[in-house]
């Protein structure tokens, strides 16, 4: 009997160790497939073992049955094994099949850039928008009398002639300044109030540092109580925002006739840190902007109690603010619309 | 205005060095524009004198002087300038002297003769930009002496950018009065005294219109001699202060108008017939003016004239008849006052700008002109003799402008100025500046000087007191307002979105001219109504103004097209105008072009041009932001190719175009290939619907596609019409997935492709009720459209 039983068991070996070969020679997942139903399946070659087992003594059987199962065992775990391995080539292949030069360009990825005219203009909105402004806008055909006249110009006087204007008849013209706008919201809305007015603006006037069209932003604040010290406060705070720098800023007194006190404000050279460049002109200073508290003549034209309110105004140049800001050396870039230019600014 | 400094420090001299009074000018508004050294750099330049003189030997042009120099021997110098004579008094570079750009001079040997040093023209010395032979110098000029010192040439000038307020600065004494308030100076004012009448001679004066001239001033001056020389130190001022001199009558007005801020004129009283009459001028009266040419007048303008013409026009230039001449003898000198309004404009009305007409336009204070009549005879007589008759004037006191007095308040200046000033140094600082104060309850009475006819109300002085003050040192302060409330509407989409969008597509930002060419805009216009004018255009080429934003557009595209680059888009946003001058639209608009290659050129993608349907999707994704019904119909524009190009509603509304350029186009606008254009109105792009939440089903979804053959001319939108007519709560949407002709299609026919997703908002669809709706559909597209469903 014991024997047969050793017999009985030197078959099992044979068939484990014979699964093993296939196991081991099944090179993909399919191939391990089929070694799978061939000795684990409902017809496999240990099923088929077992089941010709029916001779086996009663006392034999608990022995050959703990081998036949430890015999499964150890075959379904090299099936497992193998198949991680299969697995973890076939992927390993494909991931080499599937490697591509990642240092090739995208598919079209090509976009566009705002203009910096635009974009200075959004920084400038930005941040006077937080501190509670409203962005006003006005026509760019004005009459004399929003350009002009309610901004304390009266026909003839010296400084209409200084604005170069462009006219389409005795009275209809380019505005000259986007200072009308202060005018038209004022006689539209009662203070308090604070806004800008970001535009177009035209001059005749035509040569390295001047174009006939450029952009301005005005803002205006109206209420009981702003002083010329405020108007100070607010517009160091903005440039030495807008420039990302403590810079030193200088005001000078200056003269418009809708202000007054009226003040030109310098800053220290960003070029040169205020060590003199050929920028400003070895000053180690920029003008930058005009501003001044707005003069009770204009009040009057719209209405509103100069007694009561009080308000700053002040005007700065978009296209030097950028040029400043890039280092763009020269103004006629910004209209030549050159995409080398443009492709600078995204 | 300019200056030299040593004639500022003549009547004001702080102990401050140069920068630092220039820095102190500009701080209180005078803005120093310009500061130039008033010579050359140069040394070792005498005053010499040529003793003789003989031809050069090998040159016709060059002669031999022998020169005093003061040294122990004549200098041999060989010179060719053509006005070297004996006894002229001349700058003379000895030898190592060093001229301006550091022009060594040494032994020379000039065709064959030895020169030791050179004779010098006043360019070569850096004092003028040009010259004409041999700078002359005075008789009296000392030989031997330092050329820079006789000349007192370690000065500058100084040029200072004067705000139009600001005109009584138009003259040193205002700089200088000015300087004394700001380091607390007193002035030297030179000595003017009153000329004695010694002769009775006088001359008619009729002021017609005292309005315009409140107060005319004039004194015969007889037997002058108009040959006597400007002195030096005349000439110089006026040099440094950048006149040249003209001959001793006319530098004697120009510098009392440099010194004062008076402008002054004299005739030859032998040319003026009968009488000064100060009149408006009739128009198309005729004069020759000093600068030779003829006005023909305007009716208004105020002139000088005599019995019988013009012969000035008042405070802008003389005429040239009137004017004195080598031969004039007799002088009727002029010192008025004209009213600024009366001025204004005038000079450029015949296109003028003189210093005169400068000062006028800007203000001169009225009580000047008996100042600078007394200073510029005394001058006179001192440099051309002659004697003076008593002043003939014509003053309207009530013509006059009026001398304020300002009311002042202390709390007033604390609101304006942000700070508190104590009272005595506002009282201080007010006085310094020549104003007169009165003590008030909440302030004080102000009375102005003549001389600052620039003060007029409260918040002048207030600025007064500002600029004294140093806007520097205010504090720099918030402000204390109000909190506002804002708008935050969400029915308007933002600029910047639209912008994002374009430029994720592809797009660069583009600013060009609102005045474009006025053929390119008539071929890109929508319509041929004419486009509003400039009256005054830079350029003909920038005459008038947009009434699309193609041309500028088309312009970008082809200045970047001629350099080579192969892909370009490019979008506008901005104003157009349209209709006339009564009634203008001046809407904003938002514009695009795109041209060339589809892709940059790239080793995945196939290259194509651009088409009709880029742009278009372009336009479509745009209006997505905004949602609202969209269509684009196939209309007609004159500038767009006519079987490629739409107009886009939105809501039913027109709101712009979109299409290709029409090919006719592109040799007139200088385009080498297809360009494809949009434009729409920026309000109703940015105009948006609020969403409004539908709840989502949880029912399941059925897709059922068609196929149907319709005729080849039957468009999409047809398509689309016929479908959203029908009327279903089960139709969630419809999509146009492909058209086909061709092959298996009936020539003159295309088949079309469409999906329909249905769903039920509470329960899972029957089977039924999809054939009924499907049936509906194809009904209706058979019965609308004649179309064949295919199966």
């Amino acid at each position: 009997m014991m024997a047969e039983l050793d017999s009985q068991l030197q078959a099992l070996n044979e068939i484990v160790d014979e699964a093993k070969v296939a196991i081991a020679n099944a090179d993909d997942n399919r191939a391990l497939d089929t070694v799978r139903v061939e000795y684990l399946g409902k017809k496999g070659k240990i099923t088929a073992y077992l089941k010709q087992l029916g001779n086996v003594g009663v006392e034999e059987r608990p022995v050959i049955g703990k081998s036949v199962n430890l015999a499964k065992q150890d075959v379904s775990a090299l099936i497992d094994e193998r198949n991680n391995l299969l697995t973890e080539m076939a992927m390993n292949a494909a991931l080499a099949a599937e490697t591509v030069d990642v240092s090739l360009p995208g598919r079209d990825s090509d976009i566009g850039g705002l203009h910096p005219v635009t974009l200075t203009l959004q920084r400038i909105e930005r941040y006077f928008k937080n501190i509670g402004f409203d962005i006003a806008e006005g026509p760019e055909i004005e009459d004399g009398h929003h350009n002009f006249t309610a901004l304390n110009i009266p026909e003839q006087h010296p400084a209409r002639a200084m604005h170069d204007t462009f006219y389409f008849d005795a009275d209809k013209l380019l505005r000259t300044h986007t200072s009308p706008v202060q005018i038209r919201v004022m006689e539209e809305q009662s203070p308090p109030l604070r806004l800008i007015a970001p535009g177009r603006v035209y001059r005749h006037d035509s040569d390295l540092t001047h174009t006939p069209m450029f952009h301005q932003v005005e803002g205006l604040m109206v209420d009981e109580n702003i002083s010329f010290t405020d108007l100070k406060g607010v517009l160091s705070d903005f440039l030495q925002a807008f420039f990302e720098k403590p810079l030193k800023v200088r005001f000078r007194p200056s003269y418009f006739p809708f202000t007054e006190p009226s003040a030109e404000a310098d800053i220290e050279c960003v070029i040169c840190d205020g060590e003199g460049c050929r920028v400003c002109s070895h000053t180690g200073w920029i003008e930058i902007l005009g501003c001044g508290m707005v003069h009770p003549n204009v009040f009057k034209h719209v209405n509103i109690d100069s007694e009561k309110f009080l308000g700053f105004a002040f005007g700065l140049g978009v296209e030097r603010m950028a040029m400043l800001r890039y280092g763009v050396n020269d103004l006629r870039l910004f209209f030549d619309n050159d995409l080398r230019f443009l492709n600078q600014f995204k | 205005m300019k200056f030299s400094e040593k004639w500022l420090r003549e009547w004001v001299n702080p102990d401050l060095s140069t920068e630092a009074l220039l820095e102190i000018l500009t701080g209180a508004g005078l803005e120093v524009d310009a500061v130039d050294a008033v010579a050359g750099e140069f040394s070792g330049v005498v005053v010499g004198q040529v003793i003789s003189l003989e031809p050069h030997p090998d040159a016709d042009k060059l002669r031999f002087c022998k020169v005093d120099v003061a040294d122990d021997e004549y200098l041999d110098i060989v010179c060719g300038a053509s006005n070297v004579r004996e006894g002229l008094k001349i700058p003379v570079a000895k030898i190592g002297s060093v001229l301006p750009g550091n022009f060594k001079i040494k032994k020379a040997k000039l065709r064959g003769v030895a020169s030791f040093g050179m004779l010098c023209s006043s360019k070569e010395l850096g004092l003028t930009e040009s010259a004409e032979g041999l700078m002359e110098l005075a008789d009296d000029a000392p030989v031997g002496i330092d050329f820079r010192h006789y000349m007192d040439l370690d000065d500058v000038s100084i040029d200072i950018d004067l705000t139009p307020n600001r005109s009584d600065c138009l003259g040193v004494a205002g700089v200088a009065r000015e300087l004394g308030v700001l380091t607390n100076l007193d002035l030297t004012k030179p000595e003017i005294v009153d000329v004695l009448a010694e002769t009775d001679s006088s001359f008619v004066v009729e002021v017609k219109a005292t309005q315009a001239c409140p107060k005319y001033m004039g004194r015969v001056i007889e037997d002058i001699d108009v040959n006597a020389k400007t002195p030096l130190w005349m000439s110089e001022k006026l040099r440094r202060s950048g006149l040249r001199s003209l001959g001793p009558v006319v530098d004697v007005t120009n510098y009392v108008m440099l010194e004062l801020g008076q402008p002054m004129h004299a005739f030859d009283l032998d040319t003026v017939d009968q009488k000064i009459e100060v009149r408006e001028a009739k128009a198309g009266e005729t004069l020759t003016l000093l600068d030779g040419q003829t006005v023909t007048t305007h009716a208004g303008t105020l002139v000088i004239a005599d019995a019988s013409s013009p012969i000035a026009l008042a405070g802008i230039m003389g005429g040239s008849q009137s004017s004195v001449s080598k031969n004039t003898t007799r002088l009727f000198l002029e010192s008025a006052f004209f009213a600024t309004e009366a001025i204004a404009g005038q000079a450029r009305k015949y296109g003028l700008h003189t210093d005169s007409s400068h000062r006028f336009e800007r203000g001169v204070d009225p009580s000047l002109p008996i100042v600078a009549m007394e200073r510029a005879t005394a001058l006179l007589k001192q440099i051309v003799g002659g004697k003076a008759g008593p002043i003939i004037q014509q003053i309207s006191e009530a013509d006059l402008p009026k001398l304020d007095t300002i009311h002042l308040r202390y709390q007033r200046i604390k609101r304006v100025l942000g700070i508190e000033l104590d009272k005595q140094s506002i009282e201080e600082q007010l006085t310094r500046l020549g104003l007169h104060l009165t003590s008030v309850d909440d302030g004080w009475k102000v009375d102005v000087p003549s001389f600052r006819f620039d003060i007029s109300i409260e918040v002048d002085l207030i600025e007064e007191l500002g600029r004294l003050y140093g806007y520097d040192k205010l504090p720099n302060t918030r402000p204390q307002g109000t909190v506002l409330t804002s708008n935050i509407t969400e029915k308007l989409s933002s600029v910047e979105r639209l912008q994002q969008l374009l430029i994720s597509r592809g797009y660069h930002e583009a600013v060009t001219y609102s005045f474009v060419e006025p053929s390119m805009q008539l071929l890109l216009a929508e319509d041929s109504k004419p486009a509003i004018k400039l009256k005054n255009p830079i350029s003909a080429d920038l005459s008038v103004m947009r009434t699309n934003l193609w041309p500028g557009l088309v312009q970008a595209t082809v200045y970047n097209a001629n350099r080579q680059h192969q892909r370009i888009r490019f979008f506008e946003i901005g104003r157009v105008f349209k209709g006339d001058l009564e009634s203008i639209e001046q809407q904003r608009q938002i514009g695009g072009l795109i041209y060339g290659s589809q892709n940059s050129e790239q080793w995945l993608i196939d290259d194509r041009q651009v088409d009709f349907f880029d742009i278009k999707a372009d336009v479509e994704a745009l209006l997505k932001i905004g949602q609202g019904e969209i269509s684009f119909k196939a209309e007609e524009h004159q500038a767009l190719h006519p079987g490629q190009s739409a107009r886009v509603y939105k809501n039913g509304s027109p709101i712009g175009w979109v299409g290709a350029l029409h090919p006719k186009l592109a040799k007139p606008l200088e385009l080498d290939g297809k360009a494809y254009v949009f434009e729409l109105n920026l309000d109703a792009v940015l105009s948006k619907q609020v969403p409004a939440f539908e709840i989502l089903s949880k029912f399941p979804a059925l897709r059922r596609d068609l196929a149907l053959v319709v005729e080849d001319s039957v468009t999409a939108s047809q398509v689309d019409d016929c479908l959203r007519g029908i009327d279903s709560d089960i139709l969630k949407s419809i999509q146009l997935f492909d058209v086909y002709s061709g092959q298996g299609v009936e020539p003159g026919k295309k088949s079309l492709a469409i999906a329909f997703m249905l769903q039920h908002q509470d329960r899972t669809l029957t089977d039924e009720e999809v054939e009924i709706l499907l049936k509906m559909v194809t009904d209706k597209l058979e019965q609308e459209l004649g179309a064949a469903i295919r199966s």
